[in-house]
């Protein structure tokens, strides 16, 4: 039987955002399209325990995530072996497609504890409910909850954000609220 | 002490320290980052592997 048409679809739609996940875990755009394909291979080699009408997109960020997970540990390994810490080569890779003005933020991400790191992008970036994100991580959502909350706590830390800070463009928005309006 | 499900439950009526200013401009940030990706949409070489992966499905259940 050729894969449903409705689920190939499903994936296809899926791609720019699995892309988007990935780059943002780990750093690196070429990484991150080998995470992608490898997805594919993974999620039509097991298109049947896919259930028609269930959530594709959070289906296939789970076996993206499992799949980085269980890369993240043996890549430490051989890494930490041969130069120290893995950390370390995820700041020294530079973004290929040089945005700039996301330098700054990259590497504070690239800073977060991988937990912490992919569930603020699954809530707060690809837009999963706390319920999905907790379900495409194997944990409950309180942990998830709390995740995002360090994630954020310890990037506003990293980038050196409080509240009351000048924020440029930001701050005189603030200005006009706190006039009283 | 405190337990997991009443610092959950703390978490939950206090979605954290930060002030919504910072929490938005890094929501901001995370987003703009993310978009980015999203809109170069699906490069070819994910399209060719998804046909060329459903042709050998196709294949392997004949």
């Amino acid at each position: 039987m050729p894969m449903d048409d409705a689920v190939r679809q499903q994936i296809l739609d899926a791609i720019p955002s699995l892309r988007a996940f990935a780059i943002s875990l780990c750093g690196n755009v070429d990484r991150a399209d080998d995470l992608v394909q490898e997805t594919m291979v993974r999620a039509i080699a097991n298109i049947d325990s896919f259930q028609p009408g269930t959530n594709m997109p959070a289906w296939l960020f789970t076996i993206l995530r499992n799949h980085f997970r269980s890369e993240y540990r043996k890549r430490r390994r051989e890494v930490e072996d041969a130069d120290g810490h893995y950390a370390d080569t995820l700041k020294s890779q530079p973004e290929q497609q040089g945005h700039i003005e996301f330098g700054e933020f990259r590497e504070a991400l690239s800073q977060l504890p991988t937990d912490q790191r992919e569930a603020l992008i699954l809530v707060g970036a690809s837009g999963f409910s706390y319920e999905e994100a907790a379900q495409i991580c194997g944990c409950a959502i309180g942990t998830i909850k709390s995740r995002v909350n360090r994630a954020r706590n310890r990037l506003a830390e990293l980038l050196h954000v409080r509240d009351g800070d000048d924020f440029g463009p930001d701050e005189q928005t603030r200005a006009v609220l706190a006039s009283g309006e | 002490m405190e337990t997991g499900a009443a610092r959950a439950k703390k978490n939950d009526a206090k979605p954290a320290k930060l002030g919504r200013e910072v929490q938005a401009r890094l929501g901001q940030q995370l987003r703009s980052m993310y978009d980015e990706v999203l809109s170069q949409g699906v490069p070819d070489r994910f399209a060719d592997l998804l046909s060329q992966l459903d042709n050998k499905d196709n294949k392997d259940r004949q």
